[in-house]
């Protein structure tokens, strides 16, 4: 393997690699714009330039060092961009030297003279890959004071991403994304020189599924995103790690919430999952499905109709339907859309409490959703997470396909659905539903099962409460509340914006809603303890202890471990992959 | 030392002359005597107003151009307020700037006129006037909207000017 030297410390780089890779993998990041690892190398934007040389030898051969004992430098006279120059065994390579400095301020400098400077209208700003170049690598002023150059501000490139030419630095990032990774080759620069911008060619579009990857990458404000232009700015909100439940690949997310809203949804590196990348469709459906139609609170049917009630009352009604029934009568669906805990709770209070056979979830395919990149055929997060904690059918139990005719024929009589619509499951089980003696519905969203419900509990939605999803690829990942509710009002104190933090009822910037909803395994909890159970789970955490603890294919995972490890796979708790090397652009620093 | 005895309370120490206080009263009563031929500082308000310097920071209010506010929604002065008095809201527009304020409020009952939020905005959209007479009679009267914060640009001009020296 190569050695080689950057400012003074030896580095192993495997071969092949280029000075900014090998640097990266030791953690020392050089300078750059146009680099990113997931794309070939462009080498336009120079920020990248370093100093490089070689061990110099004396006439007999041997390597010299100066008195102090630091090898003398046979340095390249031109500078090197360390994106594209790769390792040499014996390189030298100085990043932080006055020369390397000039340079990247000159280059600051270069890249600045036609640049808007609208920080306080752009959206970038805070988390600006040139604004914080600004701060550490230019020398704060500028020599040119002649008329900045003018280009279009409002280009829609596509359904989802809008360019401003003025801000765009052509590092051409957001080209190589469309042809390598979107694979959908529709960008391109047009004119030269400082008339330089970008286009879509001719009657196309760039409306690929992962278009707006694009806007995240952008080491500038040039593309933003028409969902969330201007809704805030990034440093008023709080960004907490989630998994996006929009299909079972489970890509890793941040959630973005002001004023309890939640305002945007991005991309988290993990490289076993879903490298730098996501979805439009993670970004923007789950959102709504947060923020849309929710269940307001509790409610009992009452002379025909739903009423909202209080929790206590609800939980009394619902736990009184069930003992109305035998317990071969109840059938449980769990669901595919709610957490491994969610799941546990359920299937055990179906075994334990109910002790009825009769469990299952409804699947959710959609042979239109998946890709070759990362969108999977099977649209809910936790499949296979609601399967592996117990969320199946006990001998003699019916399947989720069996229940309506299960129900036509009487053998079922109550019904409990978490998370789930049976209209999903079939028609059939729509209208079968409708004549049960209970129906129970825990639910974050109305539905057509929610308006055929006996009593109705409204769930937290994945942003509203913390728990586990397990991926397509049997990947364990946890996930924490990023909203706040009534039930977590207390536990969410460090995570909320100082705006949040730090209202009173004066304030009107603190009227974002708090919902009235909880989380799955505690309303399950609740339920159980009405009929006669004794749990006692505080949170989530003791929820997967406990699944943990009898769940073969969970031993040894923590929330903790979880964490540490980006996720770990169904059954190899004990032998965790490494993380590796985790990049990130530009992010909102401190985030 | 004396063998006189040190004196142990007050009245031991005063003398005859200020233990009867007549001259006391006399001295006092000159002094207010004298005082009433000198020229008078106390002001009649609020039939006679005081008009303050261009360096008298009064409550916040947000500059207006013949085109509308100038400021661009930044969000800079809410982030900066040490008071978490002002709320902004931006908004896009198809003007030039491509931002604006949807909403912008300040809570005065928050605010401590400090005037980070004048120092911080870079675009001078936001001054401390000379208005010091905020009278409200609910919280809720005591957050201004657009409404009440929006000044035209020639009232600020002393304030503007006053700036100016120290940019
Ligand atoms: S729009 Fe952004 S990503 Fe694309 S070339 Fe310009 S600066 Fe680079
Ligand atoms: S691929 Fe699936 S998990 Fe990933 S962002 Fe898209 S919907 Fe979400
Ligand atoms: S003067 Fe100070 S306290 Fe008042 S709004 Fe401005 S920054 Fe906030
Ligand atoms: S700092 Fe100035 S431009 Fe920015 S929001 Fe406040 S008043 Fe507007
Ligand atoms: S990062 Fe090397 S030239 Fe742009």
């Amino acid at each position: 393997m190569p050695q080689i030297i950057i400012d003074g410390q030896y580095i192993e780089a495997a071969p092949g690699k280029t000075i900014i890779e090998a640097a990266l993998d030791n953690g020392i990041t050089i300078p750059h714009f146009c680099w990113h690892p997931a794309l070939t190398v462009a080498g336009n934007c120079r920020m990248c330039l370093v100093q490089v040389g070689s061990h110099k030898k004396d006439t007999d051969g041997s390597l010299m060092f100066d008195p102090s004992g630091a090898p003398v430098v046979n340095w390249i006279p031109k500078m090197q961009i360390a994106c594209a120059t790769p390792v040499a065994d014996g390189m030298i390579v100085d990043t932080v030297s006055k020369k390397t400095e000039e340079t990247q301020e000159s280059i600051m400098e270069f890249l600045l003279i036609n640049h808007p400077l609208d920080c306080p209208i752009c959206d970038e700003a805070g988390q600006c890959k040139l604004q914080e170049y600004a701060f550490t690598h230019s020398a704060g002023k500028s020599r040119f004071d002649e008329q900045k150059n003018h280009k279009d501000k409002r280009v829609p490139l596509g359904p989802q991403v809008m360019f401003d030419g003025e801000r765009c630095i052509s590092c051409s990032r957001c080209i190589r994304f469309a042809d390598e990774i979107a694979k959908q080759p529709v960008l391109t620069f047009v004119r030269r020189g400082d008339k330089v911008t970008i286009e879509t060619f001719d009657n196309t579009q760039f409306d690929s599924p992962y278009s707006m990857n694009v806007i995240d990458i952008c080491p500038v404000g040039a593309l933003t995103s028409m969902d969330f232009r201007f809704k805030a700015r990034v440093w008023e909100m709080s960004f907490t790690d989630s998994i996006c439940n929009g299909c079972a690949r489970g890509c890793n997310v941040k959630l973005g919430v002001m004023n309890n809203e939640l305002l945007r949804i991005e991309p988290r590196t993990n490289m076993h999952v879903n490298t730098y990348w996501m979805c439009d469709h993670g970004r923007l459906a789950p959102k709504v499905l947060v923020e849309n139609d929710r269940i307001s609170e509790p409610m009992v049917r009452r002379n025909g109709v739903l009423t909202g009630t209080t929790w206590d009352e609800a939980l009394r009604e619902a736990a009184t339907l069930l003992q109305g029934v035998k317990a071969h009568d109840v059938a449980i669906l769990g669901s595919a859309h709610a957490s491994n805990e969610d799941n546990y709770a359920l299937a055990k209070f179906a075994t334990s409490v109910l002790k009825t056979p009769h469990v299952d979830f409804i699947k959710h395919n959609d042979p239109t959703f998946g890709d070759t990149m990362l969108k999977v055929n099977d649209v809910a997060a936790n499949g296979i997470g609601a399967h592996s904690v117990g969320i199946h059918p006990a001998s003699g139990g019916a399947t989720s396909d069996q229940l309506a005719s299960k129900i036509t024929s009487g053998a079922i009589k109550a019904l409990v659905v978490m998370a789930d619509d049976v209209t999903t499951q079939s028609t059939q089980l729509a209208e079968a539903a409708a004549s049960l003696s209970a129906l129970i519905v825990i639910a974050s969203n109305v539905s057509a099962t929610s308006h055929m419900a006996h009593v109705v509990l409204p769930l937290s939605s994945f942003a509203e409460s913390e728990g586990t999803f397990t991926n397509t690829m049997h990947r364990v990942q946890h996930f924490e509340a990023a909203l706040v509710t009534k039930e977590n009002e207390r536990t969410m104190g460090l995570k909320m914006s100082r705006w949040d933090k730090f209202g009173a009822p004066n304030d009107r910037w603190t009227h974002g809603s708090r919902r009235n909803s909880r989380s799955g395994w505690r309303i399950v909890q609740q339920l159980a303890n009405a009929m006669g159970a004794q749990w006692s789970y505080a949170n989530a955490e003791a929820v997967f202890a406990d699944l943990a603890g009898h769940v073969a294919l969970f031993n040894g995972m923590t929330y903790e471990l979880l964490d540490q490890y980006q996720g770990l796979v169904l059954g190899k708790a004990a032998t965790p992959e490494p993380v590796g090397v985790i990049y990130e652009s530009h992010v909102l620093k401190p985030n | 030392m004396s063998a006189q005895k040190a004196p142990t309370n007050e009245m031991q120490r005063l003398t005859f002359w200020e233990r009867i206080y007549l001259p006391e009263i006399a001295r006092g009563m000159g002094l207010t005597f004298k005082q009433m031929f000198k020229p008078t500082f106390t002001r009649q308000y609020p039939e006679e107003r005081w008009e303050p310097e261009g360096s008298y920071r009064g409550r916040p209010v947000l500059v207006m151009e013949e085109d509308g506010e100038r400021c661009v929604a930044c969000g800079l002065c809410s982030r900066v307020c040490p008071a978490l008095a002002i709320e902004v809201r931006a908004g896009e527009t198809t003007k030039e700037k491509e931002r604006f304020p949807e909403l912008f409020e300040i809570n005065m009952l928050r605010c401590i006129y400090c005037g980070f939020c004048e120092e911080v905005c870079p675009e001078e959209a936001i001054v401390m006037s000379k208005d010091y007479e905020l009278v409200f009679s609910s919280q809720a009267e005591g957050v201004f909207g657009k409404d009440k914060l929006l000044v035209p640009v020639a009232q600020l001009q002393e304030r503007l000017e006053f700036l100016r020296q120290y940019r």
